[in-house]
């Protein structure tokens, strides 16, 4: 009773401490004398709304290629953490390979490597090899998001204590299904909420493929910045995103939650 | 509740509205009206060096995007600052190039000799964003709109443009003669240029417009057979051609969608004390005949191309 007394109470003081804080930063804003200039270059209600249909329109590139990079980082991601996790010394090459992999990818401005990869490939005109940019967007995406997703596996698989493998072993499995069945599983669990908050930098980063000239969401609201000299339109841009990714911020916090509690009651 | 009171009402106050908007309207004219009376010498007399308005008393401060590009701006970079380098070195200070030689026509008219005059370099987004600015006039080839002078204030026109049509070798439309040849082309144009409303408008492709932050990223994905074609302003089409493409060609030049003239103007502050002086300066450098023979010493036959039908 007290318990839930004093919850109402806390509730109270932080909605009320929100709304001082609030309101203190309207009046600061709205008070410069330079609110005016800079709501009606970055809120303006007109640019907004005409605006609107144009960029949500382009998001629909942003969601093919977030899509699509993410069903083919997951699985090379895996294979590239295993690859590293490799210990044989026969498979060595893999492992050394793995490593340059995300070493590389992981320390290499993405900006860069889709100019090289979306300029430069197609200008050598090979037969066969596409020139689409959203091609070499998509490549661009998933070589940088599977490295550092790569490190994200290999840290659930090293967070496993090395007792459970020495366990399956013992009950008679091979490295693989000691690996398959009882390492493994237990890893994905634990790097869900990391992964989750990868994915929700890939999708920022799809703006990228603008750079090779596909007119996305971003680059939309961009050309209709530039032709009217008002940013309301980058607004629209971030509120689609943040329409997108904040229940997916919330889902990482509920499974991370979840996960918690269902650890601590194995435990008790 | 009586309909017909409120609606009479609601008459009342549109009445009232309409008449304070006639009241402002007629002290807007009457303002106007009373500035328009005054005799031509008053005005050069207000835009007097010393009375002007600037970031730093005693120099006009210019600005434009860096690197600047020819026929615009020409001329090394020797000595100057380094902010001009690049692949197409042209510093802005030397003055050469047809608005480099506008710029200080402009600068002479308004009483600044070459010394007093500073460049900057200024972002085209940063030119237009709000706040205060670091220059007093900018001038990149940016197009007149009343949009956009809700942002900023624009001086009168100091150039006609014209968008033209530029390839390489190879391409589709290499061999294109016609408006209707260019319409299963891929082009590219790049962003915030009237050239991308002209794409739209006159030739309204099949395929998407692709949209590119610089030209330099255009001329890429040109090379990379990403495109077609690029869409830009007819001079610096030829520029392409002649200096920055292998095997360039030159389609041809858009004609009019039928609007208003296109022109490139000097940007200033918004609000600017500087905006009208600035304007009388053009305004008189365009009926000397200043602007023309310019044109023709910077720009010369590279300011028009074939017209496509």
């Amino acid at each position: 009773m007290t318990a839930a007394r004093s919850a109402r109470k806390g509730t109270l003081v932080a909605v009320i401490s929100t709304l001082v804080v609030a309101t203190l930063l309207a009046i600061s804003i709205g008070s410069s004398p330079s609110w005016p200039l800079v709501q009606k270059a970055f809120f303006d209600g007109t640019y907004f709304s005409t605006s609107l249909p144009d960029v949500i329109g382009a998001f629909a590139i942003n969601i093919q290629l977030f899509v699509l990079a993410e069903i083919l980082i997951l699985p090379i991601g895996l294979l590239i953490a295993l690859a590293r996790s490799i210990t044989s010394p026969a498979l060595a090459p893999l492992r050394i390979f793995a490593t340059i992999y995300t070493d590389f990818f992981r320390g290499v401005p993405s900006i860069l490597l889709i100019y090289v990869l979306g300029f430069g490939v197609p200008a050598l005109r090979l037969p066969g090899v596409p020139s689409e940019p959203f091609f070499w967007a998509l490549v661009t995406l998933v070589l940088i998001y599977s490295a550092y997703v790569s490190e994200v596996y290999r840290a659930g698989i090293e967070s496993i204590h090395p007792s459970q493998e020495r366990a399956a072993r013992a009950l008679g499995l091979t490295r693989f299904q000691a690996l398959r069945y009882v390492v493994l599983p237990q890893a994905l669990r634990r790097v869900v909420p990391p992964l989750l908050n990868d994915f929700i930098g890939l999708q920022k980063d799809t703006a990228l493929v603008s750079i090779l000239g596909v007119v996305e969401a971003f680059k939309q609201a961009q050309i209709l910045k530039s032709a009217n000299f008002n940013f309301t339109p980058l607004m629209v841009t971030a509120v689609i995103f943040l329409v997108i990714t904040i229940p997916m911020t919330r889902l990482v916090d509920r499974l991370a939650a979840k996960d918690r509690a269902t650890q601590q009651g194995g435990t008790r | 509740m009586d309909m017909s009171t409120t609606r009479s009402r609601i008459a009342i106050g549109q009445t009232t509205r309409m008449a304070v908007v006639v009241m402002a309207m007629a002290m807007f004219l009457a303002a106007c009206g009373g500035s328009a009376a005054s005799p031509s010498a008053s005005v050069d007399a207000s835009c007097a060096k010393d009375t002007l308005a600037l970031k730093t008393a005693g120099k006009l401060t210019l600005s434009t995007s860096a690197p600047a590009y020819s026929p615009w701006f020409q001329g090394g970079n020797e000595g100057s600052a380094a902010i001009w380098a690049g692949d197409y070195v042209s510093d802005p200070a030397k003055g050469q190039g047809y608005e480099g030689a506008v710029a200080y026509a402009v600068a002479a008219k308004l009483g600044f000799t070459a010394a007093e005059v500073v460049w900057v370099a200024t972002d085209f987004t940063v030119s237009y964003a709000p706040g205060a600015k670091s220059f007093d006039l900018y001038l990149a080839q940016v197009s007149i709109k009343a949009e956009r002078a809700e942002a900023v204030d624009f001086s009168s026109g100091y150039y006609d443009a014209a968008q033209g049509v530029v390839t390489i070798e190879g391409s589709p439309i290499a061999g294109a003669t016609s408006i209707a040849d260019l319409k299963t082309a891929k082009l590219g144009a790049m962003i915030g240029t009237t050239s991308l409303a002209a794409i739209n408008n006159i030739i309204k492709p099949d395929t998407e417009v692709a949209v590119f932050d610089t030209n330099d990223e255009a001329l890429a994905a040109l090379n990379g057979g990403l495109i077609d074609g690029i869409v830009t302003d007819v001079p610096t089409a030829f520029y392409m051609r002649d200096a920055q493409l292998t095997g360039g060609i030159i389609v041809g030049q858009l004609p009019s969608d039928g609007g208003a003239q296109e022109q490139f103007g000097f940007v200033l502050e918004k609000g600017s004390a500087l905006t009208a002086c600035v304007s009388a300066v053009v305004d008189g450098l365009k009926a000397d005949g200043t602007l023309a023979s310019l044109l023709t010493e910077w720009i010369a036959d590279k300011a028009s191309a074939p017209v496509l039908k």
